[in-house]
C-alpha cells in the first residue's frame, strides 16, 4: 500500500510531466508566432512605418481595455467553431478545406429561419424555440454540406481537398443567387446583398450591456471541451482517431471506415456551419455576402497552430481574434493596411508547418510523434 | 488516357455547345455560334492547361502540388505590376512592358515553388499543407500589397491604380486565320498558343527524353532511381520549379492576356480545377489539355449564354442566372473526381518525402 504522500507526491510527478509536455508542445507555435512578427516587422519596415508603434497599437487594440476584450472575443467567436472544424477533420485524417462554404450555409439558414419563420407561421415564435431552432438548423445544414465530400471520400475516393473546394465555390454561387434574389432585404434603401434582419427572439443576448461579446463565445469555449471529450473520451472519437492515424489498422480491428469518414465530415460541417449560425444570431444579426470569404484558410491555420487539440485551437483562435481587432487601430496608427496581418498569419502558418525551420533557427531539438495530417490522392 | 474518356469529353463539349447552338439559333448562324464558342474554349481553357502542365511535372517527379492556385495568384499580381511599373514609372512601351510582365510572372510562379520545394522536399512538410501555406501566402501577399500600392495615398502610383498597358495583341497563325468564318479559332493571343505548344513541348520531355525518364523514375521508385545513380532531391527540386514557372504563365493569362486588371482573389479555383484536369488527364499532358477544354468549354457556355440571354426560352428561365449557369465547371469537376468515368492512377511515390 502507497502512504498518502506518495499518492500525492506521484499525483504532482503526473501533473508536472503534463505541464512539461504542454509546454513543449507550444514551444514551437510560441517561436512561430515570434518569428513570423519579427518577420513582420520587416514587412512594416519596409512600408515605411515603424514596427514597434504598430505593434503597440495592435497590442491596445486587441487588449487594451475592457471593450478591445469584449471585440476580441466576438472576434474569436467564429474562429473557435471553424478551427476546431477543421482540427477535428484532420484528427480523421481529412482535410477540410471546406469550413467556408459550410459556415456560410449554417449562416443562410440561420438568417433565413430568423426574419422568415415567424411571418411563414404568421406567430410571434418564442426566444427559447426560435433561437434554437435557427442554429440546430443553420449547422445541420453545414453538417449536410460537408457530409457530401464525405460520402464521395467514402464511396468514390474522391479526393475531399478538391470536393471541398469545389464545394465552397458551389455554395458561394447559391448564395449569392439567394442573397442577390429571393432572399435579398427588400428595404428600398438596401443595395447590398443580404438578407433581411432577424427577428428579436432569434437572437443570442449580449453578456454585458453596452460590450458586443455575446453567449455565442461562452457556447464556443463549451463546445472546444465537447470536441476534447468525444475525441479522447467516447468510442467514436477513438475510432475517428484510429482511421486519421491509419485506416488499414483501423478496418482491420473491426471499424466502420466509410461510416467514420462521413461522420468525421459531417461532425466537421456541423461546428463550421455552427460559426456561421452563431455569427447570424449573435452579432450580425443578418447574413451579407462576403461576410464568409476567408474563414476557411483562417480555420486551417488556427487547426494547424492549435496542433489540432480543442485547448490549442481556442488558445489560437483568441490570438488571430486579437491580431484582426488589434489592426484597425494598427493601421489608424501608422497607415499600415490592415492586410498586413494577413501576411504575418500566413507567415505564422508557413512556421507552425515547417517546424523543421523553427527548430533548427533556435535548436530545439524534434519531439518523438509528428503529426500525421493528410495523405496524397491515394489515401 | 483511353477512348472512354475522350469520348466523354467530347460527349460533353457537344452537349453543351448544342445547348447554345439552339438558343442562340434566332440570333446567329450555328457556323458562327460553334466557331466562336470553340475559339472562347481554347482561350479560356490556358490557365487550366498551365495549371495542369504544373501539376504534372511536380507530381510526376513525387511531390503533390496544390499551391498552383496560390502561385497563379501571385503571378498574375507581380507580373500585372511588373508590367504598368515599366509602363507607368520607366515609361516604357506597352508591348515590351507586358513582355516583363511575363518574365515577372513566371519568375513569381518559380520563387513560390523554389519555397514548395524547400517545404516539402527538404523540411519534409506534409505536402498538402506545404500547398495550402503557399495559398494562404499569395493571397495575404498580394491583398497586402494590392492595398499598400494602389490604395495608400504615400505611394508610388499615388493612391490609384495606374493605367494598364493593356493586353497582350492577338497573334494570327498564317494560312489559318484566313479561313473564312472558321478562321476566328486560330486567331489567339500567345499565352494561348504557348500554352498549346507547351502541352506538345511537356508530352516530348516527359516520355521521349532522357530528363523525362529521369522524373518519373523519381516520381515511381525514388530508391531505385537512387541506386541507379539519379539524383532525387536535385530532380525534385528542378520539376517543381519548372511548375512553378509553368503555373506562372498561367497567372500571367489572368491579367496581361484576359482583361488588364487584377483583384484580390481573381484565380477564383482554376488552380484547384486545374488539378482536378491534371487527374482526370491521368497526369499526362494530352489528357489534362483536354480534360481543361471540358472546363474551358463549360465557361464559354456561361459567357455564350450570358450574350443569348434574351432569347433563352421561358421554359429554359434557370439559364438565364448567371450564378446557376455558373456551377458547371464545379460540379463537373467533382463528378469526374468520383472516377465514373474510370480509375486512375498517380505516379506511386506522389506525395512520399524522400528519405536516404
Amino acid at each position: 500500500m502507497e502512504s498518502n504522500e506518495e499518492q500525492e507526491a506521484r499525483r504532482e510527478s503526473s501533473f508536472q510531466k503534463r505541464l512539461k509536455s504542454a509546454g513543449s508542445a507550444m514551444l514551437v507555435p510560441v517561436l512561430a508566432v515570434l518569428t513570423a512578427m519579427l518577420v513582420g516587422a520587416v514587412v512594416i519596415l519596409m512600408a515605411g512605418g515603424n514596427p514597434l508603434y504598430a505593434y503597440l497599437g495592435l497590442f491596445q487594440g486587441a487588449f487594451g481595455s475592457a471593450k478591445a476584450w469584449s471585440e476580441t472575443a466576438v472576434w474569436a467567436t467564429p474562429y473557435i467553431f471553424a478551427g476546431l472544424a477543421v482540427a477535428l477533420a484532420f484528427k480523421g485524417g481529412l482535410f477540410n478545406i471546406g469550413a467556408e462554404g459550410q459556415l456560410a450555409l449554417g449562416a443562410v439558414v440561420a438568417a433565413w429561419i430568423g426574419y422568415a419563420l415567424p411571418d411563414m407561421l404568421e406567430i410571434s415564435l418564442p426566444a427559447i424555440i426560435h433561437l434554437p431552432l435557427a442554429i440546430i438548423l443553420g449547422v445541420l445544414a453545414g453538417a449536410l454540406w460537408a457530409a457530401i465530400p464525405g460520402a464521395l471520400k467514402a464511396y468514390t475516393g474522391g479526393h475531399e481537398v478538391i470536393n471541398t473546394i469545389m464545394m465552397n465555390y458551389i455554395a458561394l454561387n447559391m448564395v449569392s443567387f439567394l442573397l442577390n434574389g429571393p432572399m435579398k432585404d427588400k428595404n428600398p434603401n438596401n443595395v447590398i446583398a443580404r438578407t433581411p434582419e432577424i427577428a428579436e427572439s432569434a437572437r443570442i443576448p449580449v453578456i454585458f450591456e453596452g460590450f458586443r461579446i455575446h453567449w455565442g463565445f461562452v457556447l464556443a469555449l463549451i463546445v472546444a471541451a465537447i470536441v476534447w471529450w468525444l475525441l479522447w473520451k467516447t468510442t467514436l472519437g477513438f475510432e475517428i482517431r484510429t482511421v486519421g492515424a491509419n485506416p488499414d489498422a483501423a478496418k482491420y480491428a473491426g471499424i466502420n471506415v466509410k461510416r467514420t469518414i462521413i461522420l468525421t465530415m459531417a461532425m466537421s460541417g456541423l461546428l463550421a456551419g455552427m460559426a456561421g449560425a452563431i455569427e447570424v444570431s449573435g452579432l450580425n444579426y443578418r447574413h451579407e455576402l462576403g461576410f464568409s470569404i476567408g474563414y476557411g484558410f483562417d480555420a486551417i491555420a488556427i487547426a494547424l497552430l492549435g496542433k489540432t487539440h480543442p485547448l490549442g485551437v481556442v488558445l489560437a483562435s483568441i490570438l488571430f481574434a486579437g491580431m484582426r481587432n488589434g489592426g484597425t487601430r494598427m493601421q489608424f496608427l501608422t497607415q499600415i493596411p490592415v492586410d498586413v496581418i494577413s501576411v504575418i498569419q500566413a507567415l505564422i502558418l508557413l512556421f507552425v508547418a515547417a517546424d523543421a525551420i523553427i527548430r533548427y533557427i533556435y535548436r530545439v531539438r524534434a519531439r518523438e510523434e509528428r503529426l500525421v495530417l493528410t495523405r496524397g490522392w491515394g489515401g | 488516357m483511353d477512348w472512354r474518356r475522350f469520348s466523354v469529353i467530347a460527349l460533353v463539349i457537344i452537349i453543351l455547345f448544342s445547348v447554345v447552338v439552339l438558343i442562340g439559333k434566332t440570333k446567329d448562324t450555328p457556323i458562327v455560334i460553334i466557331t466562336s464558342l470553340l475559339a472562347t474554349t481554347i482561350a479560356v481553357a490556358t490557365p487550366l492547361t498551365l495549371g495542369a502542365l504544373s501539376g504534372i511535372f511536380c507530381e510526376r517527379s513525387g511531390v503533390v502540388n496544390i499551391g498552383i492556385e496560390g502561385m497563379m495568384l501571385a503571378a498574375a499580381f507581380f507580373g500585372w505590376l511588373a508590367a504598368i511599373y515599366m509602363n507607368t514609372i520607366f515609361k516604357i512601351a506597352p508591348l515590351p512592358s507586358l513582355i516583363a510582365g511575363v518574365v515577372a510572372a513566371i519568375l513569381t510562379g518559380g520563387l513560390f515553388a523554389l519555397l514548395h520545394a524547400m517545404l516539402s522536399i527538404t523540411y519534409k512538410v506534409d505536402q498538402i499543407i506545404g500547398g495550402t501555406v503557399i495559398n494562404i501566402l499569395a493571397v495575404g501577399i498580394t491583398g497586402f500589397m494590392n492595398r499598400q500600392l494602389f490604395f495608400e495615398k504615400g505611394s508610388i502610383f499615388g493612391g490609384q491604380v495606374p493605367h494598364a498597358p493593356g493586353v497582350l495583341p492577338r497573334i494570327q497563325i498564317p494560312f489559318l486565320a484566313d479561313i473564312p468564318v472558321m478562321g476566328r479559332i486560330f486567331d489567339q493571343q500567345p499565352l494561348t498558343i504557348a500554352a498549346i505548344l507547351l502541352v506538345i513541348v511537356s508530352h516530348y520531355v516527359l516520355f521521349h527524353t532522357r530528363w523525362g525518364l529521369r522524373t518519373r523514375a523519381v516520381g515511381e521508385h525514388p530508391r531505385a532511381a537512387d541506386a541507379v545513380g539519379i539524383n532525387v532531391i536535385f530532380m525534385r527540386y528542378a520539376n517543381v520549379i519548372i511548375g512553378g514557372f509553368l503555373a506562372g504563365l498561367g497567372g500571367a493569362y489572368f491579367t496581361l492576356e484576359s482583361v488588364p486588371s487584377f483583384e484580390p482573389l481573381l484565380t477564383n479555383g482554376r488552380g484547384f480545377i486545374a488539378l482536378a484536369a491534371m487527374i482526370f488527364g491521368n497526369w499526362s499532358p494530352f489528357g489534362a489539355w483536354a480534360a481543361a477544354l471540358v472546363f474551358g468549354a463549360s465557361q464559354a457556355f456561361q459567357i455564350k449564354l450570358q450574350l443569348f440571354r434574351e432569347v433563352i426560352p421561358a421554359q429554359w428561365a434557370f439559364l438565364q442566372n448567371a450564378y446557376i449557369v455558373g456551377l458547371a465547371p464545379y460540379i463537373l469537376t467533382m463528378l469526374i473526381l468520383t472516377g465514373i468515368i474510370g480509375k486512375t492512377t498517380p505516379p506511386a511515390a506522389d506525395g512520399v518525402p524522400y528519405e536516404k
